[in-house]
């Protein structure tokens, strides 16, 4: 396997370059045939002194690959070769900058970090949301396109809960990069989505502060360490982290999966809006726990028993997201009061519904002047203030309402935007009966319809009676 | 070349019937009928004939401890409504139903395959592979790249791994799996006249062995028709009941 070279053909393939060398597989790109997309070829290595893992990764990234449904967030798989005679797949060329890129020029100001990591956050939901677990989750798997969007590559240690997992009984030893391993993948369990969620917490941490939370584990003892011990808060290390990142980093590192964020989405979700991030212990630690806590969770940690698997094609408790649209200046009081019927029901349906009460503002002419005599500001308040006052006597927990004032020309634009941003499930749009008013907003409410990437409910004021 | 194969059918005419039109239209073009053609359903006579006629055409067909028992040849107490169904089962069948379940063999090898109803370490004790240690000693008897069997009436797909343990699957229902030929496999196809997983729909398997590929199904069935003909034949309630809930 070891006499591929530039040049070489297999199965019509010519390779070209070799780009990378792994310890488990070597990819080339290929020169020919001439095609719609940029070709790679990865070939495991094989033979003798090679590991075993390498041909069962081999089948596995092929089987994931395969399986997955096409999508901008993973390499399209175009060939592949027999496992017996030639293995080799032969995907997409995704071109762009790796996320290592920004890990060497880390630590990076708390926008860009967010901006970064909420995309790699939406390409692994879309990956959960399929059954799939990545599982090796790491600065240089992730690459992103030209439009901002994050591709995952490598699947070789990924778990599909359609198939059988080949990768399971190789445990011997845990597969996967220690530095960014979850505590249960450390214990043996490949099924957890959840896992991926702690290394996405791992890449966040190493991007604020330019360190690894936990090190470079060199034992399993080392690497159990992490049942037990939380990293130094990002606060410490480099002060100007605001709370919310350093909330959203210690949630996803969470010990026991429960504890985590239930989906990628939601971490998505905080990451686009730091504002609505709710700041707990998590946020305003500044320092590590004491050596008593540290001893109680060592004693606990040795009898850790990893959280259950969530079922399959059922994401995690993933806590649904309701937008409900408020055009406040221009909706009256029965139609404002049948949204908050309608938001009712809904939230009483699942108690973890997370509610977005949203409306949109025409952009204002000076953006950057924030005094508080800034008529904008002062129109933006306002508006928070009318969202607010409309959520009052839902009487729900305040964790599960956020408020957002969107400032766009294009109201329904915006609202689609929003919904695709924020994974949004569900839209509350409110429509009054009749008038010129009702055009204007039955124009805004059909393209929501047509457009938006999730389901969208009209609400209408009772008839008079 | 694309193999349809049938476990513990159990005299379910209406189930057997749904996943043959099933495995026709996606293409199979042998058969293999895995034992327990007979026992606890109405229709024994219809469906022995029905597997006779693949027989003839060259389907495999091996033995169940359910055949054994209506043919005297298997007398180890079974459940009371079970060995109800199989002393109202012989008084339908006539010699030449008889003779056919008589000359069935319990196991049947072809090339890499293997096929039996229950274990193939002791294919005459019918023991249930009801976990990895059972799977390992039926595939290491086997000495074949897959085994398929019945008996055990949910799905299940065994992987013997490079550590020399099998390690259990749960298929999803027409998800193709890669099945290298590498590695040893052992599927349990699932039961398609009596279902035990709350699911009511008949299991079989479809297995392209050129590509290497397994694919379980469920298929939906009139089992309403089914249990009314098992009531009406005066069978226990219990076996009617079952079906109805998938249990």
């Amino acid at each position: 396997m070891t006499s591929w070279q530039p040049g070489s053909e297999i199965d019509g393939f010519r390779l070209g370059e070799l780009m990378r060398a792994g310890t488990m597989a070597m990819i080339y790109r290929l020169i020919g045939p001439d095609g719609p997309l940029p070709l790679v070829m990865k070939i495991p290595r094989l033979g003798h002194g090679e590991r075993a893992a390498n041909v069962i990764s081999f089948e596995v990234e092929r089987t994931v690959l395969g399986a997955l449904a096409q999508s901008s967030h993973i390499p399209t798989l175009v060939a592949y070769g027999d496992v017996e005679t030639s293995p080799y797949l032969v995907m997409e060329y995704v071109q762009g900058h790796t996320l290592s890129d920004w890990v060497a020029r880390a630590p990076l100001a708390a926008d860009e970090i967010a901006r970064a990591c909420s995309a790699l956050a939406l390409a692994l939901d879309e990956l959960h949301r399929q059954d799939v677990v990545h599982l090796d989750v790491k600065p240089s798997n992730v690459i992103y396109r030209a439009s901002g969007e994050a591709v995952l590559i490598d699947f070789g240690l990924a778990h599909h809960a359609h198939f059988p997992d080949l990768l399971a009984e190789e445990l011997h030893v845990p597969v996967g990069n220690w530095p960014y391993m979850a505590p249960e993948q450390v214990l043996g369990v490949r099924c957890d989505p959840r896992s991926d969620i702690f290394a996405l917490g791992v890449i966040l941490y190493r991007l604020a502060t330019g360190r690894l939370p936990f090190g470079l584990p060199a034992s399993m003892r080392e690497l159990r360490q992490r049942l037990y011990r939380d990293a130094v808060p990002p606060r410490v290390l480099v002060p100007a982290t605001p709370q919310w990142l350093q909330e959203i980093i210690f949630h996803c590192l969470e010990v026991d999966a429960r504890e985590r964020y239930a989906s990628a989405a939601e971490v998505a979700f905080d990451l686009a809006n730091p504002a609505q991030v709710a700041i707990t212990e998590r946020g305003s630690r500044t320092r590590r726990s004491g050596l008593g806590t540290r001893l109680r969770r060592w004693a606990r940690a040795k009898r850790f028993e990893p959280a259950p698997c969530p079922p399959p094609k059922t994401p995690p408790e993933a806590a649904p997201v309701f937008v409900v649209a408020l055009a406040m200046s221009h909706a009256s009081e029965p139609l404002l009061e049948a949204l908050r019927i309608a938001t009712r029901r809904l939230a009483a349906a699942d108690s973890r519904s997370r509610i977005a009460c949203v409306t949109v503002v025409p952009r204002s002419a000076g953006l950057s002047d924030l005094r508080d005599e800034d008529p904008a500001t002062n129109r933006h308040i306002k508006r928070l203030v009318e969202l607010r006052r409309w959520a009052k006597p839902l009487e729900l927990p305040e964790e599960c309402l956020t408020y957002h004032v969107l400032e766009s020309d294009k109201p329904a634009q915006a609202l689609i935007d929003y919904a695709r941003m924020n994974d949004v499930d569900q839209v509350l749009l409110g429509s009054p009966r009749g008038g010129a008013l009702s055009r204007w907003l039955t124009g805004i409410c059909a393209q929501v319809i047509a457009e938006a990437p999730c389901s969208v409910t009209v609400v209408r004021p009772p008839a008079d009676s | 070349m694309k193999l349809a194969l049938f476990a513990d059918l159990h005299s379910n005419l209406e189930a057997i019937t749904a996943c043959l039109v099933h495995a026709r239209a996606l293409g199979a073009e042998r058969y293999a009928f895995l034992g327990d053609l007979v026992g606890y359903g109405a229709d024994p006579v219809a469906v022995l004939e029905l597997v006779q006629r693949y027989a003839t055409d060259g389907a495999v067909v091996v033995l169940g401890n359910h055949d054994a028992a209506v043919i005297g040849r298997y007398t180890d107490p079974l459940n009371a409504s079970a060995q109800a169904a199989i002393a109202w089962t012989q008084a339908q069948l006539g010699a030449s139903h008889r003779a056919f379940l008589d000359a069935l063999p319990l196991t049947v090898r072809d090339d890499n395959v293997l096929f039996v109803h229950a274990s193939a370490a002791a294919p005459d004790r019918w023991i249930y592979v009801t976990g990895p240690v059972q799977a390992e000693q039926s595939i290491r008897a086997a000495g074949a790249h897959y085994v398929f069997c019945g008996h055990v009436h949910e799905q299940r797909l065994y992987y013997m791994g490079a550590a020399g343990h099998p390690l259990p699957f749960r298929p999803v229902s027409g998800t193709p799996i890669p099945t290298g030929k590498h590695r040893r496999w052992l599927a349990i196809v699932g039961s398609a006249g009596q279902p035990r997983d709350r699911n009511l729909a008949a299991c079989y398997v479809l297995a392209d062995l050129d590509r290497a590929r397994l694919t379980f199904f469920r298929v939906p069935y009139d089992y309403r028709l089914a249990a009314q003909k098992i009531r009406a034949a005066g069978l226990p309630e219990r076996l009617a009941w079952r079906l109805e809930r998938g249990v």
